[in-house]
This record gives C-alpha cells, sequence and structure tokens, in this order.
C-alpha cells in the first residue's frame, strides 16, 4: 500500500503527463463513457422533455419486446449467418496469401503484389459498394456481359436474396485480404531462419516446411487474430450492409445494426428506448463471445489477449 | 524466404509453380475490377454501355470527367471533405500523442487505469442512439465539429503509437534531457514527436483516410446538404442512383445517351474520389508493415 504522503508525491512528478492526457480523458469521458450512461435509456421509456436521468424505468421491457418482435428471428439469423460467414472466409484468405508471398523467390514482384493488394483497404465503403454495383449491373456491368457471352440471361445480382450474403463476404476479402496479411507476414519474417536451414538439411520439401514451422509460427498471432475477429462478430460492416440494402434484398440484408438505426433514427415515430435495448444486446452477446473464446483460447494454451 | 538450393526437388518445383500460379491469380483478381473502372472512366459512353470495354479505353473520351466537373454538388462535397479531412487529421494526431506519451511512460502514476478505461471502450459501446442524442444535446447537429469531436481519437492508433514510443524512445534519453533541464512538455515536442516519423506516417494514413471515407457519421449528424462531404455526394449518386440528368450536358431528348453518360460519370467519379488516396499512399506505404508489425506486439 502507498502511504498518503508517497501518492501524492508520485501524482505531484507527474503532474505534466497529467496535463497532456488531460485533453484526450476529457474526449474519452464525454464520447466513450457519457454514451455508455446513456444507455440505461434502454431501461426506461425515454421522452425528451423529461430527458435521460428523468425519465420512467421500464425494467427489461424493450428487451422483452425485441426478442418477441415478429423480425427477431430474422434478424438474428441474418446477422450471425452474414457474421460467421464472413469469418469464415475473411479469416483463411490473409493467411494463404502471406504464405504464398513469403515463399516468392523475386523480391520486385512481391512488393508490387503488396503494393496492389493492401491498395483497396484504404478505399471508401460507399465507393466499393458503388464498384459493386457497377460491375454487376444487369444492363452496363462487365459480369453480366460476360455470362451473356456464355449465353446465360443477365441476373439481377443485387436484387437476389440468395447472392446477398456472398456479395457482401467476398467484395470484403476482396478488399482487406491484403491488408490483413501483414501482420502474418510480419510474424512469418519473425521465425528463425535456422529452422529453415535445418529442415532444408534434412531434405524437407518446401510444402513440408510450409506445414511443420511456418504454420507453428504464425499460430499464435493467428488465434489473436481470431479472438479479435470473433469478438467483433456481430458487429459485421454496419455500414456496408445498409449501403447495398435495398427493398429487394432487405430479407436477407436486414441485420441488428441497420434495425437499430431504423427504429431508432429514420422511422416516422423515432423509437429511442427500444432501439438503444436492441443495440445493447448485441453489445452484451458479443462481450460474452469475446470473454468465451478468449477463455477458450487461454484453455488450450494457444496464447490469448489477457 | 532467402534460403537458395542447388538443386530444387521436384516437389519444391512443382510447389513453386503451383505457389506462383496463386500469386498472380489473387494479384489479377485485386487489380482487374481497378483496371477496368479507370479503362471505362475514359472511354466513351456508348462503348461503356455496350460492353465493348474490357481491359483498355475504347475511343478514349473525357466525356465522364467533363460531367463530373459540371456536376456542382461533387464539388461542394470535395471541399467539404477536404476541410474535414485536415482539420479532422490534425485534431487526431495531436490527440493520440498527447494520450500515447504519458501511456508510453512506466512511471506514469495511474497508467494501468488510464488503460483499462481506454481499452474499455473498445469492447463496450454505449450505442448509435445515445451517442446521437449525446451529439445533439452538445447542439453540434450540422456543424462541422459533429465530423470531427466525435471521433477525435482511435483508441487502437493510441495502443499502436504508445507501443512505438516504448520500443524506440529510450529511457536513457528522457533522463538525459531531464538533467538537461528539460520538461516533458519539451520532450514531447522536441524529442519525441521527431524521433517518431514512422509512426506518426503510418496513423495518419490511417486516420486521413477514415475521415476522407467517413459517410456514416455525416448521414447521421448532417442535414444541410451544404455540408454534406464528398461521400455523403457519392452515396446519392453511386448507391442510391439519384443523380440529377439536369446537370448532365447533352440533348435532353436523347434519353439513351444520357442514360449511358449517368453510367460513364460513376465510373469517373469512382476515379476522382479515390486520386487523394493514391497521391499519398506511395509515400507511406514503406511505412504500413512497420506500423501493422508495431501495432500487433502486445503490451
Amino acid at each position: 500500500m502507498l502511504s498518503g504522503y508517497m501518492f501524492k508525491k508520485r501524482l505531484v512528478r507527474s503532474w505534466q503527463l497529467y496535463v497532456l492526457m488531460a485533453l484526450p480523458f476529457l474526449y474519452l469521458i464525454l464520447f466513450k463513457y457519457v454514451p455508455i450512461y446513456g444507455a440505461q435509456i434502454a431501461f426506461k421509456n425515454f421522452t425528451v422533455t423529461k430527458g435521460i436521468w428523468g425519465s420512467d424505468w421500464v425494467g427489461l421491457k424493450h428487451f422483452d419486446r425485441f426478442v418477441h418482435s415478429y423480425d427477431f428471428w430474422r434478424i438474428l439469423r441474418n446477422t450471425l449467418i452474414l457474421s460467421f460467414y464472413n469469418l469464415a472466409a475473411g479469416f483463411p484468405f490473409p493467411i494463404l496469401l502471406a504464405l504464398g508471398l513469403n515463399y516468392l523467390k523475386s523480391v520486385r514482384f512481391r512488393r508490387i503484389v503488396q503494393m496492389v493488394t493492401y491498395a483497396p483497404h484504404f478505399i471508401s465503403i460507399v465507393v466499393i459498394v458503388g464498384i459493386v454495383k457497377e460491375l454487376l449491373d444487369p444492363r452496363t456491368g462487365i459480369l453480366n456481359k460476360l455470362l451473356g457471352f456464355l449465353g446465360i440471361a443477365p441476373i439481377n445480382f443485387m436484387g437476389e436474396i440468395s447472392y446477398f450474403s456472398s456479395l457482401y463476404v467476398w467484395s470484403d476479402v476482396w478488399q482487406h485480404a491484403g491488408f490483413n496479411c501483414i501482420i502474418f507476414l510480419a510474424a512469418l519474417a519473425s521465425i528463425d531462419p535456422s529452422l529453415h536451414e535445418a529442415a532444408v538439411m534434412d531434405g524437407a520439401s518446401k510444402l513440408r516446411r510450409m506445414w511443420h514451422i511456418d504454420l507453428p509460427g504464425i499460430m499464435p498471432m493467428a488465434i489473436i487474430v481470431l479472438i479479435l475477429n470473433t469478438g467483433h462478430i456481430l458487429d459485421v460492416g454496419f455500414e456496408k450492409v445498409l449501403l447495398m440494402q435495398n427493398p429487394i434484398n432487405l430479407k436477407a440484408s436486414e441485420i441488428i445494426d441497420t434495425y437499430v438505426y431504423k427504429v431508432g433514427l429514420t422511422s416516422q415515430v423515432a423509437n429511442y428506448s427500444y432501439s438503444t435495448a436492441i443495440g445493447l444486446f448485441k453489445s452484451i452477446i458479443n462481450l460474452i463471445l469475446l470473454l468465451t473464446v478468449n477463455k477458450i483460447a487461454q484453455k488450450t494454451k494457444q496464447g490469448s489477449l489477457w | 524466404m532467402n534460403i537458395t538450393y542447388r538443386n530444387e526437388s521436384r516437389t519444391d518445383k512443382l510447389f513453386t509453380l503451383l505457389n506462383n500460379t496463386f500469386m498472380i491469380l489473387m494479384f489479377l483478381a485485386v487489380l482487374y475490377p481497378i483496371v477496368y473502372i479507370v479503362s471505362a472512366s475514359f472511354s466513351d459512353s456508348q462503348a461503356v454501355v455496350s460492353g465493348e470495354v474490357w481491359l483498355w479505353p475504347v475511343r478514349p473520351s473525357l466525356d465522364g470527367y467533363n460531367a463530373v466537373f459540371e456536376y456542382s454538388q461533387v464539388w461542394v462535397g470535395f471541399r467539404n471533405s477536404i476541410l474535414y479531412t485536415v482539420t479532422g487529421t490534425l485534431v487526431n494526431i495531436v490527440m493520440t500523442v498527447l494520450a500515447a506519451y504519458p501511456l508510453s511512460r512506466k512511471d506514469f502514476f495511474g497508467k494501468n487505469l488510464f488503460m483499462v478505461l481506454f481499452m474499455f471502450t473498445t469492447m463496450f459501446t454505449g450505442g448509435l442512439i445515445p451517442t446521437y442524442l449525446l451529439v445533439r444535446e452538445l447542439g453540434m447537429l450540422d456543424t462541422i465539429w459533429a465530423m470531427i469531436l466525435p471521433g477525435a481519437l482511435t483508441v487502437w492508433n493510441v495502443i499502436i503509437t504508445r507501443t512505438y514510443f516504448q520500443m524506440s524512445i529510450p529511457h536513457e534519453l528522457l533522463e538525459a534531457a531531464q538533467l538537461d533541464g528539460c520538461d516533458d512538455f519539451q520532450f514531447v515536442w522536441r524529442v519525441v514527436v521527431r524521433l517518431s516519423g514512422p509512426i506518426l506516417a503510418v496513423i495518419t494514413l490511417y486516420y486521413a483516410a477514415a475521415n476522407w471515407n467517413q459517410y456514416f457519421n455525416a448521414m447521421l449528424f448532417l442535414k444541410n446538404q451544404a455540408h454534406y462531404p464528398l461521400q455523403l455526394v457519392l452515396k446519392d449518386i453511386l448507391v442510391s442512383n439519384d443523380v440529377d440528368v439536369t446537370m448532365l450536358s447533352g440533348d435532353p431528348q436523347d434519353a439513351a445517351r444520357r442514360e449511358a453518360l449517368k453510367t460513364l460519370l460513376k465510373y469517373s467519379l469512382i476515379v476522382i474520389s479515390t486520386v487523394p488516396l493514391l497521391i499519398f499512399y506511395p509515400f507511406v506505404q514503406k511505412y504500413l508493415v512497420k506500423g501493422v508489425m508495431v501495432g500487433s506486439l502486445k503490451g
């Protein structure tokens, strides 16, 4: 335990550091913690005139209403399908890309591939969705022209319910696989080269070295990435889904976040409390998932976040 | 992998062949849509619509770009986006350095508490509605502040900056500076910032790209079209297909021609809106690996 005197002395000694920290700390409180505090309206009937603090408590009413609502299962299913599909497709590609890049002999070719595959990561979601829409347009899009050559009638990809999740997921892989592989390239670079040398001496093929040296070498990193991705699994790119939505694919594309947005902000009678409750419901599941996966990782001794 | 062989075995040769093929396929899969869009944007509108463009521009023309130049809403958006990006990124960088430096100091009393407070917000947030209500309460709706302050700092960037400071600025340097009578404020400005070029370049790219690409906050907080950033204008044109045809030149009677021009306009817009990024990207690209590597270290 620190004595009061020591405590004070240490505080005073770092006073300049506290001054530096003041603005970021203020930001954190105002824009992060005040909304968390405000999330209590999920348990209240929020009315603007009474404010957050003055509104009446209603307990779990809004959660109850959401869970029993007509839309609940459909939205939950869409959210889960899109999330797990995205995780399943988005996780292996960066690893494959990193392993492949690692075995390229030509440094220049490697650099070019890296430069090109990183780049789409920085393109805005609006533009990505715009690109997808232009390339898939039933009349003017290049993909349908190609299908036309093969004698296939044009497909309205954006209007087909069954294509929605694939379009969403694979355009995401296209955009981010290159950038996400950087972290694995870094992990590969830190593997002791003497392991490879020894393996070569023993006559191991490249495939064997990849399997027995490279893959175990990047495993801890892969686990951490997987945990982080799982923790945000329900946060599937909300903004992108919202942009890709249209009345025809709504049945497959309505997810929790877009629903929150609509119920809370764009519907005729904005229902702040109900909408917040749905958002909170999602945040809590996310948190539980994150903690669970981390626990499993700890148990299997594969490395964890904490 | 710089281990050289005198003779590669047959399986290794096969492996190399397959691997090169795989890499070339990935490379082309990413590159082709980009090349196609750029080519289409420089082509004749009829050629684009009738599907004559495959790789290189067909009957090169600048019609699409002319149409973009005449579309005034795009320029309003461009100007706003530049304003939001420059101001926003400046605020971001200052805030991030201010937070990251104390957190990088082992002797900063209360460091762990601050870390927990920062990390918690990455796992749990109040959600959309409470944030919206807050911004409304603060009277920031429809002002530039709504575009800058709610995203003034990203915890992830604070963490990678802090880790970089810890690794690259030796404690002895601080001690030496303190002996020379340098206080913390001076140390941050005169030493830390000047020794952290690579990490500052990386987080500048991250923040600038995030600010430039931001559309959601704009959609939530801005109602007045005069404040719209480029992305929101793009959303109307590219996604909602909401093009004001009266702003397109060409014979009003010729509906087909206008329709084609509309498609061309979109390709050109995609290219133009991405240009600022393409200008900065090559300068920062070499630092990217470093930034991500620092970020991946636990600490």
